[in-house]
This record gives structure tokens, sequence and C-alpha cells, in this order.
């Protein structure tokens, strides 16, 4: 049995800081997640290998929408190679393979953690990461 | 309402007894004699059918076409050469549009389909159709999910060669009058091939009766276990199809240049056939007849009107279809205001309430009827008011759950 429906998760999916459009930004990009029909426009702006700010827009299931906004809480203000390693951690968390320490690295993101024992919703946990690592990879 | 508890029957809620198991229209859990009838026969019985030059052979063959036997008796066929043993119904309904369809369907000929057909009675449809250059039209429902005879008759066109129905649908749950439909089908020299995956289990069906050209049913949705499955087909008919797959066992004779093709049914069951599960299903449909349709058909109503009407209470809840609990048979499709369904489904799975959460593989419905996903709960003969209020206490702590007030 699993727990993720936490206060941090609810939280970011009911008020998410970083859902909204963003006028300028350097580059776009859709992730979807067609079994679920989860689906978000990922918008960064990054300039000097650093990411100044970044939001997005779309829908999907709780997971997925609060981990977006939590992912971009995280990475904006680092750099790209920072906001590489912050998914390769969370990659590992969400497959139940990060030590604590790693899992305190991610902060609010850590509070996902426990979705390792559902893998159905993996990739809905994922969807926002995923698609970050592909548009600085 | 639970003079038996019939869940003793069934070994898994002996090792799981917490969980409120209401998934049943994507598969029934297994009663003990079933379970015991599988391993009885591959602990007695067991050698390749219809091979055999010897007893243990014989037994093995008489167990399989025992089965065939008992199936054919369940739905009222009028003989056993109607009755081919397949995977499950997606198999059944592959197999149609592969033989019959490649035989008979032509350039601009029509095939229709119900929009709230599963995936299985049509994606085969649709690529038969591309494949030949036919048209594929859908017959719409209502939104309580009802198809109408005046409907059908309009979109039946003189080129409509076959019309595909579920007798129940996966997500609405209603019954749709097959019957009247064949006929009318019938008086428009229009095949119709009904997908009885989620009727067979749950009420009498007489193919006869019904007047239906094909019926195609899995055995995992009613008891038996998974990989056998039922299409059955009107001898005539049968006779004059190809064979869908080719291989041992379905021929008469072969020679370097050319074969000829054994009689009904064996003609379409290529190689190795499933013995063992063709005997479980035989002895779900012993255990079925031994409850009766009566039994079945009045707990599965009750359990469906306790969980409609109380769902009905609950705000920000709409349930998909009919308000009317009559027309749910056992199946209730619904969604939350806010709530996304896989959302839905992982909060009832913490509480140990299993249900399904998706499209329920009939996407072109979903579209049709404006929503991405939806939950459904579906009950079996062996649930009981304990799992309802199960469900129904979890269901109202979900928007909550979620952040929302109310
Ligand atoms: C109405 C209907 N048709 C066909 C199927 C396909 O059954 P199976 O997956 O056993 O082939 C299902 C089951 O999901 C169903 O509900």
């Amino acid at each position: 049995m699993t727990n993720f429906y936490n206060e941090i998760l609810t939280d970011h999916n009911m008020h998410p800081v970083h859902k909204h459009e963003l006028s300028c930004c350097t580059c776009s990009r859709d992730g979807i997640n067609p079994s679920c029909g989860d689906e978000i426009t990922l918008n960064l702006n990054v300039e000097n290998g650093v990411i100044t700010d970044g939001s997005f827009t779309g829908s999907g299931c709780a997971v997925s929408q609060a981990s977006a906004d939590i992912m971009l809480d995280l990475v904006i203000g680092k750099s790209v190679e920072d906001a590489k390693h912050l998914h390769e951690l969370f990659v590992k968390m969400i497959h139940g393979d990060a030590c604590p320490a790693e899992i305190d690295e991610l902060e609010e993101a850590g509070a996902l953690a426990d979705i390792s024992h559902m893998p159905a919703r993996v990739k809905c946990a994922l969807l926002g990461w995923r698609t970050m690592a592909e548009m600085v990879g | 309402m639970s003079e038996h508890d019939y869940k003793r029957d069934f070994p898994v809620f002996e090792k799981y007894p917490d969980i409120a198991y209401l998934d049943n229209s994507a598969t029934t859990q297994k009663p003990q004699a079933v379970i015991d009838a599988v391993s009885r026969y591959y602990r007695e019985e067991n050698a390749n059918p219809l091979r055999g030059l010897y007893e243990l052979a014989v037994k093995a063959t008489d167990a399989y076409e025992n089965a065939r036997i008992a199936v054919r008796d369940f739905i009222g066929a009028a003989s056993e050469r109607e009755i081919i043993f397949t995977r499950n119904a997606s198999e059944s309904l592959n197999l149609i549009a592969y033989s019959w369809g490649r035989a008979n369907i032509r350039e601009n000929d029509e095939i229709l389909v119900t929009i709230s057909e599963h995936h299985s009675n049509f994606l085969p449809w649709q690529i038969l159709a591309n494949e030949k250059r036919a048209k594929l039209k859908f017959l719409k429902c209502s939104e309580t999910g009802e198809y109408t005879a005046e409907a059908l008759k309009k979109a039946l066109t003189p080129r409509t060669k076959l019309f595909a129905i579920a007798q129940i649908s996966n997500v609405f749950g209603r019954v749709n009058p097959i019957k009247e439909f064949a006929e009318i089908c019938r008086a428009n020299g229009t095949l119709i091939v009904c997908d009885g995956a989620q009727s067979v289990p749950h009420i009498p069906v007489d193919v006869r009766e019904l007047g239906v050209d094909f019926l195609a049913f899995s055995g995992h949705k009613m008891l038996a276990p998974m990989g056998i499955g039922v299409l059955y087909g009107r001898e005539e008919l049968l006779e004059e199809m190809p064979p869908f797959l080719y291989g041992g066992e379905m021929i008469e004779f072969v020679t370097l240049c050319g074969a000829t093709f054994a009689e009904l049914p064996h003609k379409f069951e290529a190689g190795t056939v499933n013995a063992g599960g063709a005997v479980g299903l035989h002895a779900a449909i012993d255990y079925i007849n031994a409850i009766g349709f009566n039994e079945i058909e009045r707990r599965e109503n009750e359990l469906t009107k306790l969980l409609v009407t109380e769902m009905q209470q609950v705000p920000h809840i709409n349930i998909v279809g009919s308000h009317d609990p009559d027309e749910h048979h056992g199946i209730v499709t619904f969604t939350i205001d806010d709530v996304h369904p896989h959302d839905i489904a992982a909060i009832f799975d913490e509480s140990g309430v299993c249900i399904r959460a998706g499209h329920h593989c009939a996407q072109p419905l979903h579209k049709y009827l404006g929503v991405q996903s939806t939950v459904r709960a579906s009950v079996a003969f062996y649930n009981d008011e304990n799992d309802v209020r199960r469900f129904m206490d979890c269901l109202k702590t979900i928007r909550r759950r979620m952040g929302y007030s109310d």
C-alpha cells in the first residue's frame, strides 16, 4: 500500500507556482504520457548555462502536475549541470535506488519517493523531469 | 442479502481477506472448484488431445471435447461444431475479421460498429475496412448509453455487411436489445457479431434465442483460467469460412502443393490446444450453473443498486450512462470533479479497494463522451455489502484527500 498523496503533493497540485505561460522563453517542449493522458508543455529560459526561469502548462493526474511544479521549484536558478544531476537523482529515487542523503538533496521532490512502489505511476512522476532533461540534454 | 458467503469458495479472499475486489469486468477471481479441475486435468488426464492413440490421450481428448459440449449447452448453440476455443474474446473477434472478413468484405462495403465498442471489437473492423477500402461507420448512443432500433435502421444500408456490438458495454453496463437488433440485421442481410465478454458471465445468454451470427467471450471474466475463450458461429457461416491459422490438428490431408482442412470446429483450432483451460472453463460453467443465474443476477443487481444509489448521494460524483441502477448490470463507471482517475485509483488502492481507471479500452467512446478517462467499479455475485461499504467510505474521502474542502 502506498501513501504518496501527502500535503506537499496535493498542495503543488492545487496551487502550482509555476503553472502559467512564459513569454520569451528560450525553449519549450511537450511531454506526453499517452497511456495516462498526462500532457504538459514545459518552458525554460536558459542563459549562459543557467536555468533562469521556467513554467509549465497542461493537464494530467496530480502526480504528474505536482511533480512538474516541484521540479521547476528545484531547477530554476540552477545551472544546467546541476539540473541534470538532480534529474539523475530523481530517476534513481523513483526506481527505489536512492540513499537517504540523495533524497534529502532532492528537497521537496523527496515527497514523491513512495511512488517507487507504484510502477504504473512512475512515468507520471517522471514526465516533467524527463521533459526538462530532454530540453537541456 | 448475504445468506451464502460465496467468497469462501475463492481462495484469493482467504489470502487477502482485506481487499474489496471490484474489478470483475477486467477479470474475475477463480473458485477452488476451477483451480481443482485444472489441477486434476494436469495430474490425471494430460496428454496432447486429438492426437492420441493411447488411453491417456483419449482421456485428454474427452476432457477437452466435454468442455466444448458444456459451452454449447451453456449458450444454447445447436451443435458443438459451432463452438471454437480461442484464447479470449479478442482472438475470437479477430478470427471473424480475418477469416470471414477477408473472404467477404469488398471495396465500398460497409461495416457498422457502435461508438462504445471495446477496442477488441473495434480495431479488427477498422483494420479490415482500411485493408479492403470498405467503409467503417459508427452507431452512436444517447448520453445514457442507449442504442435504439430506429438509429440502427437508419444506419444500415444495402451495403452494410456486418454490425458489431457488445451485448453489455464494459463502460455503461447497459444491456443492448440484441434480439431486436439481430432481427433488423437479418432483414437487411447484415451479419451481427455480438461481443459477449461482459454479458455471458452475468446474464443467461442463448444464441438461438438472440439470433446472433457470432458471439465472442472470454473464460477469465467468468471464473475460468486466463487463456481460454470462445467463438460461437452459426454452422453454415463457419463451414464457408477459410481457416484463420494454419498448422497441426486443423488438416485432413496435406501434400507438397496443398491441403484439405479438418472438419468444424477443429478447422479453426490450429496447433496444440489449451485443454487445461477448457477444463477450467467447463468447471466454471458447472459452478455457475449450480448457483444459477437467478441468484447471480439477484445478488449483482442488489449490489449495483446499492452502489449507484449511494454514489448518487455524494456530491461531485458523475456516473457515466444511466441514472437508473437497473441499467448498469454490475458496472459503474464514473468521474470525480477535479480529481484525475489515476489519482482516484491510487487512493482506493491505499484502502485495499481494487478498481480500474483509464479508458477501459474504449477510447473512441471516451472521446465521444468528452472525458479523457474514467474510473470503473464492477461487481460479481461473490462481492458483498461490506465491499460496497469499503468502496463508499473511501470514495467520500477522495476530494478531501486531494485538498478540496468538500
Ligand atoms: C466488452 C469487452 N469486449 C472484449 C474484451 C476483451 O476481452 P479479452 O481481453 O479477454 O480478450 C473485454 C475485456 O476487457 C470487454 O470488456
